[in-house]
């Protein structure tokens, strides 16, 4: 049983983010963390491979930033880290960063599964995970809350997932890609031991070269980047008894007409 | 001085951050205002390998150096003073007292199941009539045969109804001299005539467990005792070397702890048509905690430095203890006064701060004993001469290598 899993490095999310003149985001002296959805698919991936006598593999696409959030996989307790990167990946759409992801894993041992958390926080997006899946050919699944069955030996999986509407279960062949939502489980901290390990590891740069990767032209560019406007907000205390102020409220919703 | 701290320990220092800020920051205020520890606390603390963080893994550490103890003891008290108390007791004051002093029995005995948190430590030094006084302490040691028969009582235990092991400090010889008639003991919680409980009604730390413990005629077996007869008063005090130390580190996380939340308050409360942070008076407040912050960060990476090199460090580390400690009451008052009439109440973590505060300049030698201490130094009245047993240096091959010891 081989599980591969995706990450980044982004922002904390309590970083307070500036677009600057020039259009690039800063984000003062906040650290980078591991993005927050990934922690739950690294979970997976780690309690999953573990389950199952099997490895659990991250991946990283894009500068040396990312490592960061690989070390602290490994110290957390995947077997093995790997990072690609190419000067053309920096001008890279959703497409493009897919296209690497399917290049790479079918270079890796036999993998079975494919994990990913629910979206990636600093671009807000997951086009990239039904896109990766889309190009490896194999089946996806989003949404995921528990993982119900995996059984690499039949190919086979089962899955809940987590709907507006309740719970759907859902069987699908192995190798398939999903994605997982906070429910899935409760994510272990990384280890003195396995941050000690992951400190030292050595962690394998591949290049698009090597992974025989061509990109397309991007078919989506960003235009423009800009701070949102502000939105200035007044409060109003309402004064007189509970049924006074209850009054007057429903007075000024009606005149605004929010009632 | 190397003050580059690296990846390995700013992780470390991470990890434990999001382990108390997930795990201990939501229910905190509810256990202080109960007087109550989390049970829950230790056996997860021991889980997670914090207890045993500093010591070789060949004991059942994490091989971790006595810098990324202090970066721990910052982390835990920048939460609440009672996890770092945890800390100072079963690590500083007698974990590393094992290994300092203990043989190699000992340390596999003793040492091994309280570096995997399987057992806590504890530290019996003061006395209901001794405290700074320590030689005018009173329990007794009479030897018997291959025991030594403890009798007294010992006040202000942190842990003492949790521990399983006490270092306790009794008078072997009541016609030596005050101090060379002093020798060290472990006495384990299931020796017959041991018994202890908790002091509640405490100014802070409520969320810890203080307490007593009383022996009476507890047979201790030779075995039992920690260096050689007469060696009690140096062992306590090297002990005070190391508690202090986590002392010194934890009181620094609570002057951030103080300014981290007085930041996030002078930013959103507003007056006079401005946040609050833009007021010269406010400004002034956050300066110097943030200049506390740093002198006493600077203060214990010193002292940790020194450990790591296994250099002599009481004046450094008293140094750290007394301005870190001193200085977090003062970050404390001041947090308070910034957070105004809401500082004043438990809806903010600063009133719990300014309490827990407190604490730290009377235990581990008062402030008033430090100044004594550092004056003397640089009196020349006062040195330290080598011990039979130092705290040995951190060496990389020796903590993460897992050969028994010799």
């Amino acid at each position: 049983m081989h599980i591969v899993t995706f990450t980044r490095s982004t922002p904390d999310t309590a970083a307070r983010l500036t677009v600057d003149a020039d259009g690039s985001v800063s984000q003062g002296d906040a650290a980078m963390v591991v993005n927050p959805w990934d922690e739950y698919s690294l979970e997976e991936c780690i309690a999953q491979a573990e389950d199952q006598g099997g490895t659990a593999t991250v991946i990283a696409i894009g500068p040396e930033v990312h490592e960061e959030a690989l070390r602290q996989a490994l110290a957390m307790g995947v077997n093995a880290a790997l990072r690609i990167d190419d000067p053309e990946l920096a001008t890279a759409d959703s497409i493009g960063w897919a296209t690497v992801a399917a290049a790479a894993i079918p270079r890796l041992d036999e993998v079975d599964l494919v994990i990913f958390g629910k979206e990636a926080v600093d671009v807000g997006s997951d086009q990239h995970q039904i896109q990766t899946a889309r190009l490896l050919g194999w089946p996806f699944i989003g949404a995921v809350s528990r993982i119900l069955e995996l059984d690499a030996a039949r190919g086979r999986l089962r899955v809940e997932r987590s709907l507006e509407q309740g719970k759907q279960v859902l069987d699908c062949r192995l190798p398939a890609v999903i994605s997982v939502l906070k429910d899935v489980n409760e994510p272990r901290y990384p280890s003195f031991m396995g941050i000690r390990r992951a400190s030292r590891a050595s962690i394998p740069l591949w290049t698009l070269a090597e992974l025989a990767a061509e990109l397309q032209k991007p078919l989506s560019r960003q235009l423009k980047l800009e701070e949102p406007p502000q939105r200035l907000a007044e409060a109003e205390m309402l004064s007189g008894t509970p049924a006074e102020q209850a009054g007057a409220l429903i007075e000024r919703l009606e005149k605004e007409q929010v009632l | 001085m190397d003050l580059e701290l690296g990846e390995e320990r700013l992780q470390a220092q991470r990890m434990v951050r999001d382990f108390v800020e997930r795990e201990v920051g939501p229910h905190i205020a509810a256990w202080d205002r109960e007087q109550r520890m989390d049970p829950a606390l230790l056996p997860r603390m021991g889980e997670l390998g914090i207890l045993g963080i500093c010591l070789p893994t060949r004991y059942g550490g994490q091989g971790y150096d006595y810098l990324t103890l202090g970066l721990v003891c910052e982390e835990l008290e920048r939460m609440d003073t009672s996890l770092r108390v945890i800390m100072s007791v079963h690590m500083g004051l007698n974990s590393l007292a094992l290994l300092q002093w203990g043989n190699d029995e000992q340390k596999r005995r003793l040492l091994t199941p309280q570096a995997l948190g399987e057992q806590i430590g504890a530290f019996c030094l003061t006395e209901p009539g001794a405290g700074s006084d320590v030689a005018a302490m009173r329990a007794t040691a009479r030897r018997d045969g291959d025991a030594y028969v403890l009798n007294g009582e010992k006040m202000w235990i942190s842990l003492a109804t949790r521990a399983d092991n006490f270092l306790v400090v009794a008078r072997h010889d009541p016609d030596a001299g005050a101090t060379r008639g002093l020798s060290a003991f472990m006495v384990t919680r299931n020796m017959a005539g041991v018994s202890t409980g908790d002091i509640h009604g405490k100014l802070g730390i409520r969320a810890g467990s203080t307490g007593w413990i009383a022996m009476q005629d507890v047979a201790v077996p030779v075995e039992n005792r920690l260096g050689e007869e007469g060696e009690g008063f140096k062992i306590a005090m090297s002990s005070l070397d190391n508690g202090r130390y986590t002392v010194a580190s934890g009181a620094t996380g609570l002057i951030r702890a103080c300014l981290d939340a007085s930041l996030r308050y002078a930013r959103e409360r507003r007056s006079f048509g401005h946040p609050i942070g833009q007021h010269q008076l406010v400004k002034q407040k956050l300066a110097h905690m943030q200049q506390w912050y740093d002198c006493s960060r600077l203060l214990w990476l010193q002292a940790g430095w020194l450990k790591n090199r296994g250099q002599r460090n009481t004046r450094e580390t008293g140094m750290a203890k007394w301005y870190a400690t001193d200085h977090s009451v003062k970050a404390a008052l001041e947090a308070v006064q910034l957070h105004g009439a809401y500082g004043f109440s438990d809806e903010f973590p600063v009133e719990r701060y300014l309490r827990n505060s407190k604490g730290a300049t009377i235990y581990e030698g008062t402030s008033e004993i430090h100044q004594l201490m550092q004056a003397d130094y640089a009196l020349g009245l006062r040195q330290d001469r080598p011990l039979r047993c130092e705290l040995p240096a951190w060496d990389e091959d020796f903590w993460l290598g897992d050969d028994v010891a010799p």
